[in-house]
């Protein structure tokens, strides 16, 4: 395929992840066919409840799945190369170099029994064959650009004598090592309290800026979201049911999900006496209802939800949106 | 509450790992014992007073000189064959320190490695590295080492290596374990998302973890081996006799033990356990050291 100049960093097509149990029996699709596209130097937002595939989709970017899971069908293109397709080996190149990811629990993403430069210096050894020293010399820089008070001693120190907002800065800095095009960000700031994670967005937010580089941001917190993300894209049961500019999509849901998930944050104004829900639960991935995953939960749904599947919708302004409404939104307002 | 005044002395820094922190707590016993036992391991030609193969069979069964009938010739008496008990004490030495410390780290070395690659790699290899050591467990430790030692014939580096042989199973057990629950552990995801091989996750994320458990084992295994060769020496295909080793004298020893020649058993006993007590006290405060965050507490 001919490069094209302003092609996305990433392109994500028709991409299914499905694990599959030890007998073949269960089949649990975890992401089904997911397309998505971020480019260089934006922020794409990745929310969904617990088990609508969001981690699922970030391993498979990095072909890092548990051995049950398999990509089962699409196309991954990340600067023009078709990640499905690589070798393992190849991949172990792209990976920490190209693509970095901070995972959901960065307490512990720390081995106890390394200094942090030793780690912090890990990636650079492993991709550009640094000498140790050099390497210790660059993750002091590294510290730095992460705010990291004296990096000069804390280098030489222990993962059990930083606090955590300061190993979480640590990973951080482990993550941007190589300079990577796109960081994956997953759940990052779950383990955190408020303070401490306003101060990891707003450090995010500007090492994004110095370096250029893409971040996908898998969350359930929507307001980090309207925060950080320019994109966005909302999982239900292992497919995107919208996506499109973060903007839009708060001003004007086009997907009841969404609309439900935005209805249910608290708000300084809001007179409600409680919370609203969304009644029941996500279906069973491994056996899913015929039609719309959303529609028993769906206040909605009419009867095409119930016996067809809806197609992704594009609708205008760069959205999708995976709902028979949409189409019909989208009919009437061109009537 | 009201404020104090007082201003709060912090601790000195504990990451300014200074020469005096570092060695200041060595444990001094252990280390005095294994030395005087290293020391005559090197030295048993010149302390000695006697040969400890050869005796004289009209001075047989004599008491330490403590006791009546002892003498200063020989210090802690004679065998059963009238052979200085110190002397081959001193020369046993050379033998139990040798064999037990080999033989250990033999198997420690055997079993760990094929522990990390059972435990990291899983799958097949998990599974044949796994059922060998299984069936290796199902067997009686004393008669495979028998069976070894009558094949190859005893001397005291094949003594060595079939020790290393019977015991490296139970390091690849315990290694296994412990890889298969830091497999799972954040770091070790964190270095697989960050695009290191996995043999370098084994050699620098895997390995550097298991150690402090290796390292307790093979104090424990210690006193297990050097029992183990003097029973082997005790069926005759130990370490040949006359080479004086602990475990042999121990076991030639114990008839006499209901006669009251407390000395033969006694003392070779009291050897055998001051070694492994020793390495156990030195393995747990290496055990300490190598964990950062235990090493500073």
């Amino acid at each position: 395929m001919a490069a094209t100049p302003n092609r996305p960093l990433l392109e994500i097509d028709n991409l299914s992840t499905h694990y599959v149990s030890a007998q073949g029996t269960r089949v649990v699709r975890a992401v089904d066919d997911v397309s998505l596209r971020i480019s260089a130097g934006e922020t794409l937002g990745i929310v969904g409840e617990s088990g609508s595939g969001k981690s699922t989709l970030a391993l498979s970017i990095l072909r890092v799945l548990p051995p049950a899971a398999q990509i089962v069908s699409g196309q991954m293109w990340f600067e023009n190369e078709d990640l499905v397709r690589k070798t393992d080996t190849e991949m172990r190149h792209v990976r920490g170099k190209r693509i970095a990811m901070i995972l959901q629990d960065p307490m512990a993403s720390l081995n106890p029994l390394f200094t942090i430069g030793n780690q912090v210096g890990e990636p650079i050894r492993v991709h550009e064959g640094t000498r140790r020293a050099a390497a210790w010399r660059r993750a002091c820089d590294l510290l730095k650009a992460v705010r990291i008070p004296s990096p000069e001693t804390r280098v030489t120190q222990f993962p059990h004598e930083m606090s955590g907002g300061m190993r979480q800065r640590i990973v951080g800095a482990i993550g941007i090592a190589c300079e990577p095009r796109l960081l994956i960000a997953d759940e990052p700031t779950t383990s955190l309290d408020l303070t401490i994670q306003a101060q990891y967005l707003s450090l995010l937010r500007d090492l994004q800026r110095e370096h250029g580089l893409a971040l996908i941001f898998i969350t359930h917190n929507l307001g980090i979201v309207a925060k950080m993300c320019d994109q966005l894209v909302v999982m239900y049961a292992g497919r995107v049911v919208e996506s499109g500019p973060v903007s839009r999509i708060f001003n004007a849901p086009a997907h009841p999900y969404t609309k439900a998930l935005l209805n249910s944050i608290p708000r300084m104004t809001d007179n409600r006496n409680r919370l609203t829900a969304i009644e029941g639960q996500p279906p069973d991935l491994s056996s899913l209802p015929r039609g719309c995953s959303f529609a028993a939960r769906c206040p909605a749904a009419f009867d095409r939800c119930h016996k067809e599947t809806p197609p992704e919708f594009n609708l205008e302004g760069g959205r999708t949106a995976r709902c028979w409404l949409a189409s019909v939104a989208m009919q009437s307002g061109a009537a | 509450m009201s404020m104090s005044s007082e201003t709060i002395v912090l601790p000195p820094s504990v990451s300014t790992r200074s020469a005096a922190s570092r060695l200041g707590d060595l444990p001094m016993i252990p280390i005095i014992i294994l030395a005087v036992i290293a020391f005559m391991a090197i030295f048993a030609d010149v302390l000695a007073p006697h040969n400890p193969e050869v005796g004289a069979l009209t001075a047989r069964f004599k008491p330490p000189f403590w006791q009546t009938g002892g003498t200063m010739d020989h210090i802690l008496g004679t065998d059963q064959l009238g052979r200085d008990v110190l002397s081959r004490l001193i020369f046993g030495a050379r033998v139990s320190m040798v064999v037990g410390f080999t033989a250990v780290i033999f198997a420690g070395v055997v079993g760990t490695v094929l522990g990390i690659l059972a435990g990291y790699l899983g799958g097949w290899a998990d599974q044949v590295i796994m059922r060998i050591t299984d069936a290796w467990l199902a067997l009686p430790a004393l008669t495979f080492a028998i069976f070894l030692a009558a094949i190859v014939g005893p001397s005291m580096w094949n003594i060595v290596i079939i020790l290393g042989l019977v015991y490296w199973t139970r390091y690849a057990r315990v290694v296994r374990g412990e890889v298969l629950s830091l497999k799972e552990r954040e770091f070790v995801r964190l270095a697989i998302v960050a695009g290191c091989s996995k043999a370098t996750i084994m050699r620098r994320h895997i390995l550097p973890n298991v150690v402090n458990s290796a390292i307790v084992l093979a104090t424990l295994m210690l006193g297990v081996v050097i029992v183990t060769e003097a029973s082997l020496s005790f069926l005759g295909v130990g370490v040949p006799p006359p080479k004086p080793a602990w475990g042999l004298m121990l076991s030639d020893g114990k008839q006499g033990l209901m006669v009251g020649y407390w000395w033969l058993t006694v003392l070779p006993g009291c050897c055998i356990m001051l070694m492994v007590l020793s390495a156990n006290l030195l393995g747990d405060w290496l055990r300490v050291k190598l964990d950062p965050q235990l090493r500073q507490l």
